[in-house]
């Protein structure tokens, strides 16, 4: 830098160096109010996605086969509650309280995975959740680890590291199920006829119907397309698929030595809209049960608060007293 | 099974069952917690019950013998077979049903466990030295809470007081002796129940105070059955639910 | 809804210390009422997997951070005391390693 910048380089555009360098954005610094009203928008998504998703998957705690099946399944719910809770904190470190977060959720004005708004059916669901649900936001989450905003890459860096035994598990339940008998068996390829299209669609609309999505890979808040996120999955998890002996739902899925990519069939785009329009099969039921634990849980947060009051009150009075008498 | 399996399986069934039987009531909350935060640490506490009934399933498997594992135990026995206490069975509730229910539970678990580390079965000292620590944190996580739902807004005052009200004629049981019991003690595994009592009052009278809820009913009179296999109506319902991926595909491994 | 209005639990910072001998680093924040529930949620949300032996929470509100001046010091940031880092010396390869 051999000239002081120029008067005519905006702090837009010096900003978008800065990203552009590989620079962390750090909560203090200057930000565009579209980037951080992006990040707000996005990092809450997905903090609301976490917690969401722990419904349908909480829905088989009770009744998971196994001991070791049950403490895998409770500890797998919980890690996303915790990760849940970190996405909250980075993004109140942008200047929005967790509460209001919460609140858009409940009042239907924040959007969530649409995934989570498919019902979990049998135990194998179990399975194709976490090979399937988790191995899709996986591939999202890695890239998010290099996204510019400094603790929504922290918390990623975080989750990722936790992140590596859901799909694990969400895998081995698969492995079991399609080593098994034949019940269990036709149990898996059910939960895969059901997740795959579902998961296919978790990296949400192409490119050319993805109005933001240019923005947020200037910004560094993504760094890959929505498409090619969607091959990487289908072409790491076709894999997946032949070693567990089951078919994925897709006659038009076929390797191509061309591009080297897995060629796949038309995503019923109309499915995914309607789904995110909240017309899924269980968009109601998820909304219900979060409003159900915020409000069942006022008083609960409500006397712990009076609780709190009181003790720094008498803490006060007590220093007063001691004050006094000395 | 009672007739089947001699004192020493049935105590350790005994205390498998309690931890299983609370650490699936508890883990009906994973999702639903008043807070995040919250839900994650009553979820831990539902993890090491659930840990902990493993430990002592497979001690009980491997006193058995045959094919019998932890997981025929816990799957495979009927209502009448097990032998928690009934205070560990009963209903979630509210945020506060939840806690007076396990401050109970943790104030006896924890002076249980304390004699179990001096037990003379290895094992069974082994498994409750590791318990004892976790124990000892949920003791704290749940006195805490009552003091704080207590000594909180009036509303939380009345909600808990009727919860720990409730809660104490179960919570009497923990010192009504079975035959496993006594024999158990007389073969110094674990023990004399009637001996944990007075600390436990103390324990619990102390905490309440501090909550500024009434002292215990001194009349109260226990409600017991759950050490003998009978159990309340709910019960059924908590290992129908339990078991029934298991037991409908009986032949199949997870 | 009822309870509207009511206050959320405020805001602390987590720092843990993850092996004996190291600083306690800047883990994350959460929500608590008061300090013991702090401490006990830091434990159940930031060691799950036993990555901690000593925990601090600070209330959030309580830390006063350095604020970069709106402009420069993000896009221009100072390396002017290049002396500071061991890369400005030239120390021959002779000498060993410094």
């Amino acid at each position: 830098m051999s000239q002081p910048m120029g008067e005519s380089i905006s702090i837009e555009e010096r900003f978008e160096a800065f990203v552009a360098e590989e620079n962390r954005v750090e909560p203090k610094h200057w930000m565009p109010d579209a980037y951080r009203k992006t990040l707000v928008r996005q990092i809450s998504q997905h903090a609301h996605s976490e917690v969401v998703g722990m419904l349908p998957e909480a829905n088989w705690i009770s009744r998971a086969p196994s001991l070791r099946s049950k403490l895998i399944l409770l500890a797998k719910v919980q890690d996303e509650a915790g990760h849940g809770l970190y996405l909250y904190s980075a993004a109140e470190t942008l200047g929005t309280p967790r509460e209001k977060m919460i609140d858009d959720l409940l009042t239907g004005k924040a959007k969530y995975s649409s995934i989570f708004n498919y019902p979990t059916l049998t135990w194998a669901d179990m399975g194709a959740v976490g090979w399937l649900v988790d191995g899709a936001a996986i591939a999202n989450q890695v890239m998010l680890c290099r996204t510019s905003y400094g603790p929504y890459s922290r918390a990623m860096v975080r989750i990722c590291k936790e992140e590596s035994f859901h799909q694990r598990q969400g895998f081995e339940i698969m492995m079991n199920l399609s080593k098994g008998t034949k019940g269990q068996k036709e149990m898996a390829q059910d939960a895969l006829n059901r997740w795959w299209w579902p998961s296919v669609m978790m990296f949400g609309p192409s490119d050319d119907n993805s109005p933001n999505s240019a923005q947020s890979m200037r910004w560094r808040i993504k760094r890959k397309s929505n498409d090619e996120l969607r091959q990487e999955y289908i072409d790491k998890t076709v894999k997946q698929a032949e070693y567990l002996g089951l078919t994925i739902p897709d006659k038009d899925l076929k390797w191509n030595e061309d591009t080297g990519h897995y060629d796949f069939g038309e995503i019923d785009w109309t499915e995914f809209f309607d789904v995110i329009a909240g017309n899924g099969p269980c968009n109601a039921e998820r909304i219900a049960a979060r409003q159900k634990a915020h409000n069942d849980g006022a008083w609960v947060r409500d006397a712990a608060s009076a609780y709190a009051k009181k003790q720094s009150r008498r803490k006060k009075l007590e220093e007063e007293t001691q004050d006094s008498a000395a | 099974m009672l007739d089947t399996c001699d004192f020493k399986t049935q105590y350790v069934l005994h205390l498998a069952d309690d931890a299983l039987v609370l650490g699936q009531r508890l883990s009906g909350w994973c999702g639903h917690g008043p807070i995040l935060e919250q839900d994650i640490a009553i979820s831990n506490i539902s993890l090491d019950l659930i840990g902990l009934a493993r430990q002592y399933y497979q001690y009980a498997a491997e006193l058995i013998g045959g094919d019998t594992t932890e997981d025929s135990l816990a799957y495979f026995r009927e209502s009448r077979e097990f032998y928690n206490h009934l205070i560990v069975e009963q209903p979630n509730g509210d945020w506060g049903d939840t806690m007076s229910r396990q401050f109970y539970f943790d104030t006896f678990h924890f002076f249980q466990l304390q004699h179990l580390t001096r037990s003379e079965d290895l094992r069974l000292r082994e498994i409750a030295t590791k318990a004892l620590k976790e124990t000892t944190y949920h003791a704290q996580f749940s006195a805490e809470w009552i003091i704080r739902l207590g000594d909180g807004t009036k509303e939380s005052r009345k909600r808990v007081q009727k919860s720990i009200t409730h809660h104490f004629p179960y919570a009497l049981e923990f010192f009504e002796t079975t035959e496993f019991d006594k024999q158990a003690h007389d073969l110094n595994l674990g023990p004399d129940v009637r001996e944990l009592k007075d600390k436990w009052i103390e324990k619990v009278r102390e905490v309440l105070n501090i909550a500024t809820l009434d002292d215990i009913n001194s009349d109260a009179v226990a409600k017991k059955g759950g050490k003998r296999g009978i159990h309340s109506e709910e019960h059924g319902l908590i290992l129908a639910e339990m078991q029934s991926v298991a037991r409908s595909y009986p032949d199949a491994k997870w | 809804m009822k309870n509207e209005t009511s206050k959320p639990w405020p805001l602390w910072e987590v720092f843990v210390r993850s092996k004996n001998g190291l600083a306690h680093k800047h883990a994350g924040s959460l929500h608590a009422s008061d300090q013991e529930m702090a401490l006990k949620n830091a434990r159940d949300v930031y060691t799950r997997r036993s990555e901690g032996v000593s925990i601090w929470v600070v209330l959030s509100s309580s830390v006063i951070a350095s604020s970069p001046d709106d402009k420069e010091p993000l896009f221009a940031p100072s390396d002017d005391k290049a002396y500071r880092h061991p890369t400005f010396y030239d120390i021959p390869d002779d000498v060993g390693h410094m």
